[in-house]
């Protein structure tokens, strides 16, 4: 169980409103596609849930519980860049896992505990197609497998729920398409909650059971972040079935209207 | 071709790498040949033959009153001060260094301290050292750690800073204490650019270590080239400064070669060939 509620949230930095009067409730097992301009605060918001970001107003609650206010194992994270830890090989990076939660003076995990760590951690490369690279080093993995790893590690981590920044941004097409394979396969076998943000509405059609299209209420042309955004479209979707043509004309031209340059990766947040 | 994109081979970029070295040398015998056929007895530019007899008397006969080998006995005392001076210092720098740049809170505390030391010049400080912690070894090593401390502590911190924010959150999803991100991220993180550190402090090292030694010593590297200066014996100054300079050399190298084969993942062009 993992339903995350959200009430009259809101997000402002100095006099720059981020986020206002965002309302939502979401599902256990759901799995929602974040989607919207570039600056709109979809990755203010997926922060605020991780807890790497605080709201001004308003509460967030997984399974009725207040959220820390710092990042915790309830929450897990697949960054698009620095995803996984550049000085520890594959299978490390998996037994890391394992060694943090094992916590102590050294942060490690000993003995019989240790083989179980590393038996777990090799079946998980298996699993997501890395066997063969278990000795390898980050920076001698293509983007799509240190992306792999990344979503391997944090499965071990068991978070209620799943983040996702863009994770599938800065990959090749065909190697996306595998991503979207595994990430699939992964919700069907463990029902997760998760939210990914991402630029690619057909990535959100093909993956998600919801889509929340986050824009703008109100506007100030002379004052251009004196309003916030919330989430402007909710629009449920089948991923087993083609997209409904109107539900995907509906979230493009939303997006569409301002936003000439979908695909380019979303910069920081104001 | 434009010289942007003339680029030398193996072969030549040797040739050219050795060839100041060469000439500065070729310069150096001629000029000593000249003086000493003018006047045989010239202590300022003795002959390449000369310092080296001068440098194997230092290095294998005993001197008369100690009875000891002075190159040797020279050497050790220096590297000692050296070694003991910059392993404080490092270690200072990586436990100051990672706790200032990853908790905001002893950041806030020593940071403006940290810095203010850093621009105080250490042989400023070396009168206060030698009133306070006498003549002894105890100055001349703290010469040595106070002088490179403040740098390598910043820099360690600032290293620690720019650790991506993406890894220290993904670390604390999966569970990690402070302590833990510390021994398993933020140090192993660090350590490479410890040794880099290291390396670019081992010049001022040498400067702090020779300063003082030159000022109160009884025996040391820079001792010895200050006690023979009043002889303006340069066929022992010139062999010692080789020596240092040899010395510095090796000390580098092993901490580069020490970077690549203990951080592979730190040098992944290196370790690949």
């Amino acid at each position: 169980m993992s339903r995350i509620e959200v009430r009259d949230l809101e997000k402002r930095y100095d006099d720059a409103v981020v986020l206002e009067r965002m309302s939502l409730t979401v599902e256990s097992g759901s799995f929602c596609a974040l989607v919207g301009a570039s600056g709109c605060g979809k990755t203010t918001f997926l922060k605020i849930i991780l807890g790497q970001e605080q709201a001004t107003k308003g509460t967030l609650t997984i399974d009725g519980a207040p959220i820390a206010p710092e990042p915790d194992p309830d929450r897990g994270i697949v960054f698009q860049r620095y995803s996984v830890f550049p000085h520890l090989t594959a299978l490390q990076n998996l037994i890391l896992v394992a060694d943090f939660k094992a916590a102590g003076p050294f942060a490690r995990t000993f003995g019989v505990r240790r083989k179980e760590a590393r038996v777990d951690a090799e079946a998980l490369l298996e699993r997501v197609g890395l066997a063969h690279a278990r000795n390898r080093y980050p920076a001698e993995l293509s983007g799509g497998m240190q992306q792999r790893l990344a979503i391997a590690q944090t499965l071990l981590g068991r978070p209620k729920v799943l983040l996702l920044d863009e994770p599938f941004g800065a990959l090749d097409p065909g190697i996306r398409g595998e991503m979207h394979d595994l990430l699939r396969e992964i919700w069907d076998e463990t029902r997760m909650t998760i939210l990914m943000v991402t630029h690619d509405i057909s990535e959100a059609f093909k993956l998600a059971d919801r889509i929340l299209v986050f824009d703008k209420i109100r506007r100030d042309p002379q004052a251009p972040t004196a309003y916030g955004a919330h989430i402007a479209h909710d629009v449920p979707n089948n991923p087993a079935k083609p997209p409904v043509a109107g539900d995907l004309a509906r979230v493009a031209r939303s997006l569409g209207a301002r936003d000439n340059h979908p695909h380019q990766p979303e910069g920081e947040s104001p | 071709m434009r010289l942007v994109n003339a680029r030398p081979g193996r072969g030549s970029s040797l040739a050219l790498g050795a060839l100041p070295i060469l000439l500065v040398l070729g310069a150096y015998v001629y000029a000593s040949a000249q003086r000493l056929s003018a006047n045989p007895d010239d202590k300022l530019l003795p002959s390449i033959p000369q310092m080296w007899r001068a440098f194997l008397a230092l290095a294998t006969e005993p001197e008369k009153r100690s009875g000891d080998i002075l190159l040797w006995s020279d050497t050790l005392a220096s590297l000692e001060r050296l070694g003991i001076g910059v392993g404080a210092a490092t270690l200072s720098a990586l436990t100051l260094g990672i706790a200032i740049g990853f908790i905001p809170r002893i950041r806030a505390t020593l940071g403006p301290f940290v810095a203010v030391l850093s621009v105080i010049p250490p042989l400023a400080v070396l009168p206060i050292l030698f009133i306070a912690l006498g003549l002894g070894e105890a100055s001349k090593i703290t010469l040595i750690a106070l002088g490179i401390a403040p740098v390598m502590i910043r820099d360690i911190a600032g290293r620690t800073a720019d650790i991506p924010e993406e890894l220290i959150v993904k670390a604390q999803t999966l569970g990690a204490s402070t302590w833990a991100m510390i021994i398993r991220l933020v140090l192993p993180q660090v350590l490479p650019r410890l040794l880099v550190a290291v390396r670019l402090q081992l010049g001022p090292a040498w400067l702090f270590l020779i300063a003082a030694e030159a000022i109160a010593s009884t025996e040391g590297l820079g001792y010895r080239i200050f006690l023979v200066r009043r002889y303006m014996a340069m066929d022992v100054i010139l062999p010692y400064v080789v020596w240092i300079t040899l010395l510095a050399v090796l000390m580098d190298w092993i901490l580069a070669r020490l970077s690549i084969s203990a951080f592979p993942w730190a040098h992944p062009r290196e370790a690949g060939r």
